[in-house]
């Protein structure tokens, strides 16, 4: 059902799979990306490459598919785009963020012809590559953003991108670049296709709170999902001309990531240390579904009261099992799909705080647990 | 060489004064403040109870006195100002809410919570922690009792949105 690997002590910042997820790019909270490879007999992990370009720490990795090339960005301002020489070594490609803050969180589109990163100047810059020059120019989306840019997820259509902010809020903007690219047709949030007009703009809570840690959209991007540090589920549709907006605020501690896993079906994952399932109906309202982690506390191996009291003896000390009951250990920072694709998702990654990356099998918990059903 | 000293007044200097892109938080954003709760609604609510004490019917009894408490908190709860930015007129709506949770008896609040929707256990949960800042006489052991039932119901969300929300009580 959950697959764990653990890589030491340190957390892992974030974490992105390679096409055929026979590799895996992670960082350790530190300024070093590192390359890791299955090994397919006895399930080790063997570090193949570590990309130390940046000075300060990663914050974002981001593997395209199909390209097969790596965007990091890191505090230190910069983001390098990856690519595997010929000699087998990965080269780093300096993009052009022209930034003075620091780089929070990066993506390719969909298209893998452009990447948009998060920052912390209080603007979004969507990078491209220049032919010409060969390297990777960016432009900057600024109004109205007015603080830093926490995360960001793109449209199906590669001209759409969602953001979510620290000042509670959520933005939608084109992000169609001329130079590059044709139009794409008109979407459910909006025809206007210049580059960083702003289509749609969410409050997390008409109470004023809660930083957004994650936003995704749906697999058809007729949908919005975000998820903020209120505890809330959120929902903005535009599926039927014009856009609603549905939330749910939770008795759990906040969530850090959500993912569609199905049509109707939001993943989310957080400070609870455990993935929850949540479903959404027709008309958009939420509902919980169940806790992915089946896994219950161990026992603490029996303690007899012979060795409780030879442990009070010979340590002073009563043994306090401060274990948590779920897989991971601490909050989860970054999830990722395995296998499957956005909407409809087999597979999916999480990596936390506690060093560990778990791999969870939806189909296997879905039979295995009673009272889950993906709808 | 600097004095190593426990001062720690360097944290309320407020260094984004300096800033001159410092976050604005935009006002006309949030809901618009209501006036707060009418004293006198709740009030009349609170003092309602007498009148029922003598009736017959002891099961009436039980239930008009619950309904009346029920009526006071979820009227002060609806009109909570968290938005305003009059001060006195949040400390008297804080003082009403206070005075409405210390005359509930432990025995009634389970009934009364489940009345309430999401956003009012939210705001409950706000006054609770409000509450607590400025302690009377017995007060901290009767909220602290509130905190139970309301974290029962609410999970720690809400004590997350506490936390989070701009609009205080």
């Amino acid at each position: 059902m959950s697959e764990r690997h653990s890589f030491g002590v340190e957390p892992i910042t974030c974490h992105a799979w390679n096409h055929d997820k026979t590799q895996l790019a992670l960082s350790l909270n530190n300024q070093d990306v590192h390359i890791y490879e299955q090994n397919k007999v006895t399930n080790e992990w063997k570090l193949m490459h570590t990309l130390s370009q940046h000075e300060l720490r990663v914050t974002g990795i981001d593997w395209a598919p199909r390209t097969n090339q790596i965007v990091t960005c890191s505090v230190d301002r910069n983001a390098y785009v990856w690519r595997l020489d010929s000699d087998g070594k990965w080269k780093p490609f300096l993009a052009m963020l022209r930034i003075n803050r620091a780089a929070t969180c990066v993506r390719w589109s969909p298209e893998e012809n452009k990447f948009a990163a998060g920052t912390g100047a209080r603007l979004i810059s969507v990078s491209y590559f220049e032919k010409q020059n060969n390297w990777w120019l960016s432009k900057h989306i600024k109004k109205p953003i007015k603080s830093t840019v926490s995360c960001l997820d793109w449209h199906p259509n590669n001209m759409l991108l969602v953001v979510g902010t620290s000042d509670f809020k959520v933005k939608v903007y084109s992000v169609y670049i001329k130079d590059i690219e044709d139009p794409a047709p008109a979407t459910s949030w909006g025809s206007k296709h210049v580059f960083g007009t702003p289509l749609a703009e969410f409050h997390n809570s008409s109470f004023g709170g809660g930083w957004v840690h994650s936003v995704a959209f749906s697999g058809d991007g007729n949908r919005i999902c975000w998820v903020a540090h209120n505890s809330s589920i959120n929902i903005a549709d535009a599926s039927n001309g014009n856009i609603s907006v549905t939330s749910l605020k939770t008795q759990f501690l906040p969530f850090n990531n959500c993912m569609w896993v199905r049509p109707d079906s939001i993943l989310v994952a957080g400070y609870s240390c455990c993935p929850l399932l949540f479903s959404v109906n027709a008309k958009n309202s939420i509902t919980f579904v169940c806790k992915l982690d089946s896994s219950q506390k161990k026992e603490s191996g029996g303690i007899s009261a012979m060795r409780k009291f030879q442990s009070l003896d010979r340590q002073a000390k009563v043994e306090v099992n401060t274990s948590l009951e779920t897989i991971h250990q601490n909050a989860i920072t970054c999830t990722k799909i395995f296998s499957g694709v956005n909407g409809n998702v087999a597979k999916f990654s999480t990596s936390g705080l506690d060093g560990q990356l778990v791999i969870w099998d939806l189909n296997l918990l879905e039979s295995s647990m009673q009272n889950m059903k993906i709808s | 060489m600097a004095k190593n000293t426990s001062s720690s007044a360097f944290r309320k200097i407020d260094v984004d004064q300096f800033n001159e892109d410092a976050f604005k938080e935009d006002e006309q954003d949030f809901r618009s403040p209501p006036a707060g709760p009418d004293e006198n609604e709740v009030m009349s609510f609170l003092n309602s109870y007498p009148f029922y004490f003598w009736s017959w019917y002891s099961s009436f009894i039980v239930h008009s006195v619950l309904g009346k408490y029920t009526e006071a908190l979820q009227t002060v709860l609806r009109n909570a100002p968290l938005g305003s930015r009059n001060q006195q007129v949040k400390d008297s709506a804080l003082n009403l809410t206070l005075k409405v949770l210390l005359s509930i008896k432990s025995s009634q609040m389970e009934d009364i919570i489940s009345t309430l929707d999401t956003d009012m256990v939210d705001i409950l949960m706000k006054y609770i922690y409000r509450g607590f800042e400025i302690p009377s006489e017995r007060s901290s052991g009767h909220l602290l009792l509130w905190h139970d039932k309301v974290y029962a119901v609410g999970g720690v969300g809400s004590i997350m949105r506490v936390l989070t929300d701009r609009q205080k009580a």
